[in-house]
């Protein structure tokens, strides 16, 4: 069936629509990440104009996060104190974003510094993920107790302004999430996605976060996040698509559901490979765009327009 | 100044009076309404010509039909390889391109329409296109128009078609346009032309209204008129579906 999309103004298959929400709904509600590094280049192939893209998918990932995020409510697994900590960073980084970003348009070049930016992000941020997670697996495959949860008494823990954060189990400083919640604040607004899959490792690595608390937690962060990214789009270019932010996200919230079952059932170990594999693979499609040869030179914006 | 002027004017129109061959038109629709499941669009244009005298002597009537959409300025970007990867570098602004522009004709253009007559009417696809501020300093600025051609043609937005108008008797004449699913609204002026021997004898031109109606004028306006309302709508639909979604969904596993 197809529909014609009033914002976008193009005409597209509605079941394709809802089936694409589903599936990135289902990686949504299993790894904690909006999704939005996976959909916002689908909805590109499928031709919708990239700037509708990036601000509908913000919309689209509130929806899908919310259905998660209250799973997570009620397995008692989001960190509401770190999620407001995280969130306050994040609010100073999405506005910064925006500027740049606008910056970033003037000079024509937004579209190779977004595709850099998913490439370095996701190169760095798989790569890590991948090597630790595997060796974690390995470990817990040989038997014998893991060794205890190495806490870094490094840099993170001599900051001041020490909270404590009763869900997580932990005493840190208020400099490091507020200052990753701006980091991933800024790359959302820039990247036109929720931030999760830089969230999640940093949550883990840095914060030292137990990983069944990080999904809620940075989920939560999300909605807010994108929230605020939705409306600075809305009220500043206009491109906010809701019949195509309503198809996705129907599709979404069901597979957020399914998801959020199956990450319940799996080990964590496994989960983080998963997540990793994914981020790698979305990492070298990118990066092959940028090293072969296109089969089109030409590229067309249309001025004035959205 | 002002006899100038009128002197200009009466050589522009003169042409039109002495006509001996003009268009009676009729189209199948003469407004576009774009509603939520708008899947293209097929207008039918046919006509008559009107004449006082017989049917001159000579070439025979050729008829094109020419329907372009709104225009508006489009920058061409073009990608070189720069330290390993392709970016964009250079980038021309082509003042004025169609976001739709269809041709069909009653026989192969170039037999029908000589090039002076193409410029001065702008019928051809590369004709309708205007980049007079293309840079010169920029090599080869011709392939960045040509580039504009080339792109809206794959996705279906420029297209022509010879051979496609029936004509009969050199009077009556009918063609159909299709149009794609994915229009832009606005005022789409359809020209039709009447040609013998390569030269224009007669034109006609009037305009198809293409609209949004319903929802999706409603959604439109909104976004437009009353951004932060639209937003925080957007929002809140978001919000309900996801939280609507997760408590059905748990009803239904919990029974």
């Amino acid at each position: 069936m197809q529909i014609y999309l009033p914002i976008a103004e193009v005409s597209v298959n509605a079941f394709l629509l809802l089936g694409l929400g589903g599936m990135v709904g289902i990686l949504s509600g299993m790894f904690g990440v909006g999704g939005g590094f996976l959909m916002t280049p689908l909805l590109f192939f499928i031709g919708i104009p990239p700037a509708v893209a990036v601000a509908t998918e913000a919309n689209q990932i509130v929806a899908s996060s919310f259905s998660g995020v209250l799973a997570h409510f009620r397995r008692k697994t989001v960190d509401l104190k770190m999620g407001t900590v995280l969130l306050t960073g994040g609010l100073i980084g999405a506005a910064l974003g925006v500027v740049v970003f606008n910056y970033l348009k003037s000079l024509g070049q937004v579209d190779l510094l977004v595709t850099l930016c998913y490439v370095v992000f996701l190169g760095v941020v798989g790569s890590l993920m991948f090597i630790e997670s595997l060796n974690a697996l390995r470990k817990s495959k040989k038997g014998g107790a893991a060794p205890a949860k190495r806490r870094q008494r490094g840099w993170v823990h001599a900051m001041p302004f020490k909270m404590r954060f009763r869900t997580s189990g932990l005493y840190i400083s208020v400099i490091p999430p507020i200052v990753v919640g701006l980091c991933v604040g800024v790359l959302s607004a820039i990247m036109g996605v929720g931030g999760g899959f830089i969230m999640v490792p940093a949550m883990i690595y840095l914060l030292g976060m137990p990983t069944k608390v990080v999904v809620g937690t940075s989920l939560f962060q999300i909605i807010f996040v994108t929230a605020f990214t939705t409306m600075l789009h809305a009220t500043t270019n206009y491109t906010v698509d809701i019949v195509l932010a309503v198809l996705l996200l129907v599709g979404g919230v069901i597979g957020a559901q399914i998801g959020t079952v199956i990450g319940a059932r799996m080990p964590a170990e496994q989960l983080r490979v998963l997540l990793a594999a994914l981020v790698l693979v979305v990492c070298g499609k990118l990066a092959l765009d940028l090293l072969l040869e296109p089969s089109e030179l030409y590229s067309l914006g249309v001025e004035g327009g959205h | 100044m002002l006899k100038r002027l009128i002197l200009l004017f009466a050589l522009c129109v003169t042409p039109a009076l002495a006509e001996e061959e003009s268009v009676v038109l009729g189209l199948s629709q003469d407004r576009v309404a774009i509603t939520a499941t708008f899947d293209g669009s097929e207008i039918l244009i046919f006509g008559a010509v009107k004449r006082e005298t017989p049917i001159p002597s000579g070439p025979p009537l050729e008829v094109i039909v020419a329907v372009a959409g709104p225009s508006s300025p489009v920058t061409v970007r073009r990608k070189e390889r720069k330290l390993g990867i392709w970016v964009n570098t250079d980038s021309v602004l082509v003042d004025l391109a169609p976001s739709f522009y269809a041709v069909a004709t009653s026989a192969p253009l170039d037999d029908i329409l000589s090039d002076t007559e193409d410029l001065r009417y702008r019928v051809s696809i590369e004709r309708a296109i205007r980049s007079v501020g293309a840079a010169m300093h920029i090599r080869g600025a011709q392939d960045f128009a040509d580039a504009v051609v080339r792109i809206r043609e794959d996705e279906g937005l420029y297209s022509i078609r010879e051979d496609t108008v029936a004509v009969d008797e050199q009077t009556l004449f009918r063609t159909s346009i299709d149009m794609p699913a994915d229009l832009t609204e606005g005022e789409y002026a359809a020209r039709i032309f009447l040609t013998r021997g390569g030269a224009v004898v007669s034109q006609f031109e009037t305009i198809i209204d293409v609209r949004k109606v319903g929802l999706e004028r409603f959604l439109y306006t909104m976004s437009r008129e009353q951004p932060v309302w639209y937003g925080l709508m957007s929002l809140v639909i978001a919000i309900a579906a996801g939280w609507g979604a997760s408590t059905a969904f748990r009803l239904l596993r919990e029974t």
